[in-house]
């Protein structure tokens, strides 16, 4: 069974967002690159699929500049087969100019299941995985956080089912789908294994295909990145259980939230 | 040019997000001038008519037997039926978990822009500028869009439900699609209910969370006391999410859930900077900590520097006193 895992490389969740001189974009000096966290726990679902069958090929699939080696790097190392890099200059194409350019790549490949994190944690759209389902026409679950494969799928062919539990509010729906399918993991789905010294090793001499992409033209056009209004400075109302009174009544009468 | 709003059902009955989406459209509506239609694919009318006094003109009914779950295929068909029969301007969705399925979907269907999760629109120069936090909240982008209609998905509990108005009922308009569930190759087999009776966190009015400095699960006993009186949801940092002593549905934070409520009580939490990134849009953020140097302080509108075991308990009994005079 063929799995692909799209994993897009993102600025680190402890960084403090610079603006950059065009004043659109992320100032990237001083930046530190990881793999966006959902992605992980996509890549670790599709690697225990993997284990689980004892056959089939993960292979790890990233739009973006020649700094995204190093993730697909990492994600070979965490134990993917093999990866793509679809090159790009564009600083920040929008989720359909990547969700297109994707599809066309993942059209050839032709995998059962196709993993993406629930949303990137720089733009924060969550939009890439059903847009990608919507251009192949596949079936897609996104907030993943439960996954059972049925009827023979690890085998591989289409026709394979999958049983699937989706977060929404206050309840889970329970999807059965019949792959190929578009999946995006939520965190919880699982927890995402370290890379050992033996992948890193073995990393090294997995095959990094390289193909550069043209993208089509941006359906969003960015005017600013700003950063938020600061809240207005707030204060300490006391300490202890003695604070408790004072709290209550700027709770009631200031804020009149209560 | 008319404003489309997807109203969102969920068993038969109007969420109340899609109420903030025709809210915010009424208000687009005045400044980009149009009717404002809805769309609604639902098993049979979840009572249309009833949003009528809310603003919209008109409301497009999709039924099928198929759409009494959330059925992607079929109601990404309703709203592109939608869409070629009223040909808006704008459509707008909420950011619940259905709004953030569908929308990407009819946004690729119709190769157009999708500003997901915004938390304010406007018309500039006659064309319509979304912001939307980025980074988890810790910067906010300004976009406007290179086609038509222009898509939007709304953040909850974010923008003012339409008042009722006491105007006319719109009226409901069958809307034909073509949809053969088999085809679809997806299916919501059941809905289970994870939190009976309970207000999800995305859309909860008040927050109390609680973290690591609880020191075990069996210790959040207080912070569901609080949550009672306070008529709360509670929440979780993901310290405690991760040891367990929570379900992963109540994290808050750069990997768990958004939420913008109107009180946020923040208990034994240090206030890590992905964590702040889930609750900073809070409308009041109140921290309980026994360290005046927590980092959750810098964010919150009030707080109390003390211990949580004795602080939370006198804050309940405050409260609960405070309910029996009102
Ligand atoms: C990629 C990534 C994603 C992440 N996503 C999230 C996320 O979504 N949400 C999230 O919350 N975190 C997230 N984190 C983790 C985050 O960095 C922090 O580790 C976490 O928020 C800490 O949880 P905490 O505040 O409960 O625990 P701690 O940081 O250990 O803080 C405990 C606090 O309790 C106080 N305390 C102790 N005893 C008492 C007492 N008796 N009374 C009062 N106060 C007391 C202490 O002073 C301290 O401030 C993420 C981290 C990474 C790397
Ligand atoms: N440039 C990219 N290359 C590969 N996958 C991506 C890229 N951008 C986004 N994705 C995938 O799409 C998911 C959702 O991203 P987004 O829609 O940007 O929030 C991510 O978690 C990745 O799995």
């Amino acid at each position: 069974m063929l799995q692909v895992v799209c994993i897009k490389q993102v600025a680190d969740t402890e960084t403090r967002v610079k603006v950059a001189a065009d004043g659109r974009t992320l100032d990237p000096a001083g930046v530190t690159w990881i793999l966006n966290p959902y992605d992980e726990f996509a890549l670790e679902q599709a690697l225990r699929i993997r284990e689980a069958a004892g056959e089939g090929e993960v292979v790890v699939l990233s739009l973006g500049g020649p700094g995204v080696q190093t993730t697909l790097r990492n994600a070979l190392a965490m134990g993917a087969d093999r990866a793509i890099h679809l090159k790009t200059d564009a600083v920040q194409p929008d989720s359909l100019q990547v969700a297109r350019a994707l599809a066309a790549e993942l059209q050839g490949l032709g995998p059962h299941l196709i993993w993406f994190g629930k949303q990137a944690v720089d733009d924060d759209a969550a939009q890439v995985a059903p847009m990608v389902a919507e251009l192949l026409g596949h079936p897609c679950v996104t907030v993943v956080a439960a996954i059972e494969l049925t009827q023979g799928a690890e085998g591989g062919p289409a026709g394979g089912q999958a049983v699937i539990e989706r977060e929404i509010e206050g309840a889970r729906e329970v999807v059965e789908v019949t792959l190929p399918a578009v999946l995006a993991a939520d965190k919880g789905l699982n927890e995402p294994r370290y890379a050992s010294l033996k992948g890193i090793m073995a990393a090294k001499k997995k095959p990094i295909d390289e193909k550069p992409v043209s993208l089509g033209p941006p359906a969003l056009e960015i005017l600013s990145l700003a950063l938020p209004a600061a809240r207005a400075p707030g204060r300490i109302v006391g300490q202890g259980v003695e604070a408790v009174p004072e709290l209550v009544r700027v709770l009631r009468e200031e804020a009149r939230v209560i | 040019m008319a404003i489309l709003v997807f109203i969102e059902q969920r068993e038969g009955r109007v969420r109340s997000v899609a109420r903030e989406a025709l809210g915010e459209a009424v208000r687009l509506a005045a400044a980009l001038g149009g009717p404002v239609v809805g769309v609604c694919a639902a098993a049979a009318d979840p009572g249309l008519a009833a949003l009528g006094d809310a603003g919209a003109t008109e409301m497009l009914l999709a039924t099928h037997e198929a759409f009494r779950h959330y059925e992607p295929a079929g109601y990404v068909r309703a709203v592109v039926a939608a869409v070629e029969r009223v040909k808006p301007s704008v459509v707008v969705f909420s950011a619940s978990s259905m709004g953030r399925d569908l929308a990407p979907r009819v946004a690729a269907r119709l190769g157009v822009g999708l500003a997901a999760d915004c938390t304010a629109l406007a018309v500039e120069g006659g064309r319509l500028v979304a912001t939307r936090p980025v980074f988890a909240s810790k910067a906010v982008q300004r976009v406007a869009f290179t086609g038509t209609p222009a898509m939007v998905s709304l953040r909850p509990k974010v923008f003012a439900a339409a008042p009722s108005q006491n105007g006319a009922a719109p009226t409901v308009t069958p809307l034909a699609i073509d949809h053969d569930p088999a085809a679809a190759r997806s299916r919501v087999r059941e809905v289970k209910t994870t939190s009976a009776g309970k207000v999800d966190l995305t859309e909860a009015e008040i927050i109390v969370s609680g973290g690591r400095g609880l020191k075990g699960p069996e210790n959040f006993a207080i912070i569901e006391a609080l949550a009672l009186a306070l008529g709360a949801t509670v929440g979780a940092s993901r310290a405690v999410v991760d040891a367990g002593w929570r379900p992963h549905g109540d994290q808050v934070g750069q990997t768990g859930k958004t939420v913008s409520p109107k009180l946020y009580v923040a208990i034994a939490i240090s206030g890590a900077i992905q964590h702040l990134a889930g609750m900073s849009s809070s409308r009041c953020i109140v921290a309980i900590n026994k360290d005046p140097d927590a980092p959750i302080f810098k964010v919150a509108d009030f707080g109390v520097v003390g211990d949580a075991f004795e602080v939370v308990p006198a804050l309940t009994e405050a409260v609960k006193a405070l309910n029996a005079r009102s």
